[in-house]
């Protein structure tokens, strides 16, 4: 294991993707995210990789989309408003089947908005900004460990399952050092050993008998292109099996049940402990995978649960997948801030309070 | 289990987010969980600079903060700003080299150092920020002179190693808060 370091969360970032395996960058600066390009434009020459800023983020993503067709691992990372202006991208290499691994060190909005952290971008990376039924495959960090574990994890895990991989963190996690501990570098995969390892990209016609490789999204026939899609979502039904990912702390016999990806989930934590000291058990349910989601989590509340409630900063999307995961089981109810704002953990378990005691005294 | 939860502000080039993230260091260094989280906006050079440090033997909640054990104030305009974010009973540190103004609160503790004219006296105008981290850490005990003293080694390598000398100096000069 290798030696603890502080790292800001965006180098973090960064290294972990480089130590994953990822190559090649595209991007194009934004905050809360930009120590991402700043540190791979200087790192990823030195270790044999190659960083290119775009000329936005439109550009950006096409060529990803370009590179990781002939083979590369490629990594891009945005804000917000940069992942929206690759949504285009995102639904062609989602058909195209081309793996991208993607960050978002998401902040405020809608529009340019702010740029302090928020996480109003949860139907954009779970329901698709971009056209067409396709799904990313897509993580939510707690933690600048948990960001570098599940980033260098996504390099080899977009490849298996030849979809892109997004990681959906927030400015605060993008901003802050904690302690932690890079894995040990994957060596980056080398010209000669993409044709083996990925049949299908596009390493040219000649050298042997393989035949022609053809990456694209376009398929002017609807049958075609309708037993594409139901060949995607083959592939997306195995995903919802395989790669649902969920931590839950103490909901067997909790009043109350908190739901909290992120940032949130850390303040849900502290709100936890402050209403036990009020006599009132709250256990926490936390994302880590928000597509697939873990709708399966909720089969475990137990008899005792009065209300389920999803913390989150924005006006409610994370809730739309709660009611799905509850499925009328138990009331649902919203505590929120948005626009870069954050609720203080005494305010969400105040809120929490207060929401239970409604429903105890019907 | 304890946590501590340190706020420092001043303007840019004080050395504000140097002192938050050498007590980072040094908490890591002490294998406890420890969180640096700096104010980023559309910041300016000489504008305010602030920044949260916790450090706690459990995993740290939230990084952000709206009440702190201990808050450093190294200009007039973060007085003004962070003085209520003391807890009752908590330290207020005030640079009185620059700030020319008392705390108002009388339900905290107040430490005033005139940390620049110190420097000078030390006769390195450089090193007031580590006069104050000097009295932080004994006045909180947040982590170890010693932990702080490794840091330093860690981290000023190269051309800034030069200045470890007067940086210890510095640390070392509000002995009577131990």
């Amino acid at each position: 294991m290798t030696e603890k370091v502080l790292m800001k969360g965006n180098e973090a970032f960064a290294e972990a993707a480089i130590r994953g395996g990822a190559r090649f960058y595209f991007g194009y600066p934004i905050t809360p995210q930009s120590e991402i390009p700043e540190y791979l434009s200087r790192e990823l020459p030195r270790r044999g990789g190659t960083f290119l800023q775009a000329e936005s983020e439109l550009g950006a993503v096409n060529m990803a989309y370009g590179a990781a067709a002939a083979g590369g691992d490629v990594f891009l990372s945005s804000s917000s408003p940069g992942i929206a202006l690759m949504q285009e991208g995102m639904s062609f290499l989602c058909s195209s089947e081309v793996p991208v691994v993607i960050l978002n060190v998401s902040r405020g909005g809608p529009g340019i908005g702010g740029i302090q952290p928020g996480q109003a971008d949860y139907f954009q990376a779970t329901r698709g900004g971009g056209n067409g039924d396709y799904k990313l495959i897509v993580f939510a960090p707690a933690s600048v460990q948990e960001a570098i574990d599940l980033i260098y994890e996504a390099v080899p895990l977009a490849n298996a399952w030849q979809n892109p991989v997004f990681i959906l963190a927030d400015g605060i996690l993008g901003q802050m050092m904690e302690p932690v501990r890079l894995p040990e570098p994957r060596p980056f995969l080398e010209e000669k050993d993409i044709r083996a390892k990925k049949p299908w990209a596009l390493t040219g016609y000649g050298g042997d008998d393989s035949g022609r490789r053809i990456v694209k999204s376009l398929r002017m026939q609807p049958d075609e292109l309708e037993a594409h899609v139901e060949k995607l979502f083959r592939k997306y039904e195995r995903a919802q099996k395989e790669l649902c990912r969920y931590e839950s702390v103490g909901i067997e016999d909790a009043d109350i049940v908190f739901v909290a990806f992120g940032t949130v989930s850390r303040i849900a934590r502290e709100s936890i402990d402050l209403l036990a000291a009020q006599g009132i058990k709250a256990g926490l349910i936390r994302p880590i995978s928000l597509w697939p989601f873990p709708y399966a989590a909720f089969d475990a509340l137990g008899k005792k649960t009065k209300l389920v409630i999803s913390a989150e900063l924005s006006m409610g999307q994370l809730i739309e997948d709660v009611k799905l995961g509850v499925n009328g089981r138990y009331p649902v109810a919203l505590i929120h801030r948005t626009g870069g704002m954050l609720p203080t953990s005494v305010e969400v378990a105040d809120k929490a309070r207060q929401l239970y005691q409604d429903i105890i005294k019907g | 289990m304890s946590t501590t939860k340190l706020f420092f502000a001043g303007s840019g080039g004080q050395g504000i987010l140097l002192m938050g993230q050498m007590i980072t260091y040094a908490a890591m260094l002490e294998d406890k969980a420890a969180t640096f989280l700096p104010s980023y906006g559309p910041e300016m050079r000489g504008g305010t600079a602030n920044c949260t440090v916790i450090v706690s033997d459990a995993p740290v909640g939230c990084p952000l903060i709206y009440e702190a054990d201990a808050v450093v104030v190294m200009n007039l305009p973060s007085l003004i700003k962070f003085e209520p974010m003391v807890k009752p009973g908590g330290l207020l540190l005030i640079n009185t080299a620059i700030v020319n103004q008392p705390a108002k609160r009388s339900d905290i503790r107040v430490l005033e150092i005139p940390v620049n004219d110190i420097a000078m006296d030390l006769g390195n105008p450089k090193v007031g920020n580590m006069v104050m981290l000097g009295a932080l850490v004994r006045a909180t005990n947040v982590v170890s002179e010693d932990a702080i003293r490794q840091v330093m080694h860690k981290t000023f390598t190269g051309e800034k190693a030069k200045l470890n000398d007067a940086n210890m100096q510095a640390f070392a000069y509000y002995k009577q808060y131990a």
